[in-house]
């Protein structure tokens, strides 16, 4: 593989939400919704970032684009530290970075037209005279496929994949090189969900964008995007290659995840033997001890609940971090970690 | 799934209309389907599709005006529940007929604990003492899974995760032991893992109680993994309706195939590009004449707009409302 050059470095990102109580409203915790993670993200790719409801995806995606100021942590963007930079001089770094919103509904101000919206960022960054304005937003407009008559409306008047269009060309205004999609899909139907990922993709390719790509929908991931970090209360259990990821997932949450999702093939899904998860996700603001899935993890050791594994590389750019894998890098020993650990794995399924 | 099995609920020519400005919304478009003993009937359908508003006029749940139930008849046993005076329909609301709404934070009342709400349908509807509607409320969260149950009665709902409140949504559908459960888009508002565990206790759960059950749902997924039946709403009609095997080996309008193939796959090859609907979902049934897909169809021609497709039969139970022919692939 050629070397690629890493447009986003994140190292060590942490993400506390203060919780005050008592009648001092003294802090007497913090919800932990980030909790260290670090990745790379490389230039013209897409990394997806995948997890439940309250994983701290949406708070990650966020806090890399400092619309939350992190707890600890760096961010390189383009070989600028984010998490430092003064407010002045990281106003000038925003064209670069953008974000597209989950609800088209609430990101889009119901009081402003198309143009309005679309041009916005265009009033703050650049001092364009009006007709170069309007002609970018001409431009922009055709680029996502809305109609130019339709400038002069309101967001109310579109349908939700309509609506995400104009999300998509207000976050593409600037030009910029990253942008994070926040559940760009998830409010909308499932005959429209296909025609925007085809836009982000085909959006990608014309405009060399970077993107990170946050979903629960595993199956859109794994068409969209070319490594995926799976997260799970506040930190990356997984990263991979996609194809590696879902072929062979290293770590039994992952694996969990990937079964659980329902299939539209009858025959298939009634053969699989499902992983069913017992219980539900801990509070963030009160994560176990050692490693955070030892609460439901099926294959759970007594190690799991004194010490956190560590990340390890377990094949190339394959990351995880379970303890499941150091017991096979010590007693293994052989190659082949992965296939003998699956393998052990696939038994355990089938005696349960 | 109980061939030739008597239908419990039957429901011939449904039609509800909103009246708006300017008009009417023909938001169930003659809708028509059977629900046998003990099978599970999956509907799927994008929003806006007619899906819920159907099952909400089944028990008479829409508020009138501006909805507006305009034809036909829904036999459930014996009993037509369009014609069912309004204290019949509460009886039978919560008692012959379960309903699970979708998102369980707004559908359990906040200010009630948990006990209460389960007990409440077992007390109005069997007439079960306090204590023995207790008893019967530990009975069934256990039944539904929730552990310690007798302790966690006492909660309010807020006490409860997501997935736990679905669980007592469940218990409060099952109270009464219900013929017909309806689960409107039950797990929808659930992160994947959690889906899994209601899914698992619906399949336990029909095993032991064998009711019917319709399942709400717009995840094709879902609906392969539990339902027996399927039947795809479009634009306030049922535009195909068969065996989930049938209707998803073998899609026979092109609405269905289109949704099947612009959903990406978990495993096998990816594709390079997504297939895509064009357009935008249909403003519901404005032109009840014509034909809701035909202006995002491949095939659509003349008679599309001239004529709304009858349903016509394919084969056992399958059968599709649309004018081409997907076998001889002309009209």
């Amino acid at each position: 593989m050629t070397e690629r050059r890493k447009l986003v470095e994140v190292r060590d990102l942490k993400m506390h939400f203060p919780i005050f109580g008592g009648i001092l409203r003294r802090q007497k915790g913090a919800v932990k919704a980030v909790d260290g993670v670090s990745f790379d993200i490389y230039e013209g790719e897409t990394l997806g970032i995948v997890g439940e409801s309250g994983c701290g995806k949406s708070t990650c995606g966020r806090a890399v684009l400092r619309l939350y100021e992190a707890t600890a942590g760096s961010i390189t963007i383009n070989g600028q530290d984010i998490a430092t930079l003064g407010q002045e001089e990281l106003r000038k770094r925003r064209p670069m970075m953008q974000m597209v919103f989950q609800d088209p509904q609430a990101s889009l101000n119901p009081r402003m037209t198309v143009a309005g919206i679309i041009g916005e960022p265009l009033d703050e960054h650049t001092d364009w005279p009006r007709q170069k304005k309007l002609e970018r937003i001409y431009e922009l407009m055709d680029a996502v496929g809305l109609n130019r008559d339709f400038a002069n409306r309101y967001p109310h008047a579109f349908s939700g994949g309509q609506r995400q269009r104009i999300g998509i060309a207000r976050a593409l205004a600037l030009n910029p090189k990253f942008i994070v999609c926040d559940e760009p899909i998830a409010a909308l139907d499932v005959s429209i969900q296909a025609q925007v990922v085809n836009l982000l993709e085909e959006l990608q390719e014309q405009f060399n964008l970077t993107y990170m790509f946050i979903s629960h929908d595993l199956s859109m991931v794994r068409h969209i995007a070319d490594r995926v970090a799976v997260m799970y209360l506040g930190v990356i259990v997984e990263l991979a290659p996609v194809q590696a990821l879902y072929d062979r997932p290293m770590h039994p949450y992952t694996e969990a995840l990937l079964s659980a999702v329902p299939e539209p093939d009858p025959s298939a899904a009634r053969r699989k033997d499902r992983i069913v998860l017992q219980g539900d996700v801990p509070s963030p603001a009160n994560p176990p001890k050692g490693c955070n899935f030892c609460t439901r993890c099926p294959k759970v050791m007594d190690i799991c609940r004194e010490v956190p594994p560590e990340t390890r590389e377990v094949a190339p750019g394959h990351f995880a971090a379970c303890h499941l894998l150091d017991q096979d890098q010590t007693t293994g020993g052989t190659g082949g970690r992965g296939s003998e650990h699956n393998q052990r794995l696939i038994q355990q399924g089938e005696d349960a | 799934m109980p061939d030739g099995a008597v239908p419990v609920l039957e429901v011939k020519d449904l039609k509800t209309v909103f009246r708006v400005r300017g008009g009417e919304i023909h938001a169930v478009n003659s809708v028509s389907f059977d629900l046998r003993a003990g099978e599970l009937l999956g509907v799927v359908g994008e929003s806006g599709s007619g899906k819920s508003v159907t099952m909400m006029s089944l028990l008479d749940l829409l508020p009138s005006p501006p909805a507006e139930v305009r034809n036909g008849t829904v036999m459930l046993g014996d009993r037509d529940l369009l014609k069912v005076d309004a204290e019949t329909m509460r009886s039978i609301r919560g008692g012959e007929v379960g309903f699970i709404f979708q998102d369980p934070m707004t559908s359990l009342n906040p200010v009630f604990t948990v006990g209460f709400q389960i007990m409440e349908p077992l007390r109005s509807h069997m007439g079960l003492s306090k204590a023995k509607a207790r008893d019967r409320a530990v009975e069934l969260l256990e039944l539904v899974g929730i552990p310690d149950a007798r302790s966690r009665l006492k909660d309010y709902p807020h006490q409860f995760s997501g997935g736990m409140r679905q669980r007592v949504m469940i218990a409060i559908a099952l109270a009464c032991d219900p013929k017909v459960l309806i689960a409107d888009e039950p797990t929808t508002a659930l992160d994947v893992t959690i889906q899994a565990q209601i899914l698992e206790l619906i399949k336990d759960l029909r095993q032991k109680l064998g009711m019917a059950i319709i399942w709400i749902t717009h995840d094709l997924g879902v609906i392969a993994g539990i339902a027996d039946r399927v039947m795809v709403m479009y634009g306030g009609q049922v535009v195909e309706q068969g065996p989930v095997r049938e209707v998803f080996a073998n899609p026979a309008h092109p609405y269905t195939r289109a949704l099947l193939q612009t959903m990406p796959k978990l495993h096998g090859a990816r594709e390079t590009k997504l297939r895509v609907i064009e357009g935008q979902p249909p403003m519901l049934g404005r032109h009840p004449e014509s034909c809701p897909f035909r202006d995002r169809c491949g095939h659509a021609f003349d008679r599309c707009a001239a004529e709304n497709p009858a349903r016509r039969q394919l084969g056992e139970n399958h059968d599709v409302a649309c004018h081409w022919d997907h076998r001889e692939g002309k009209p």
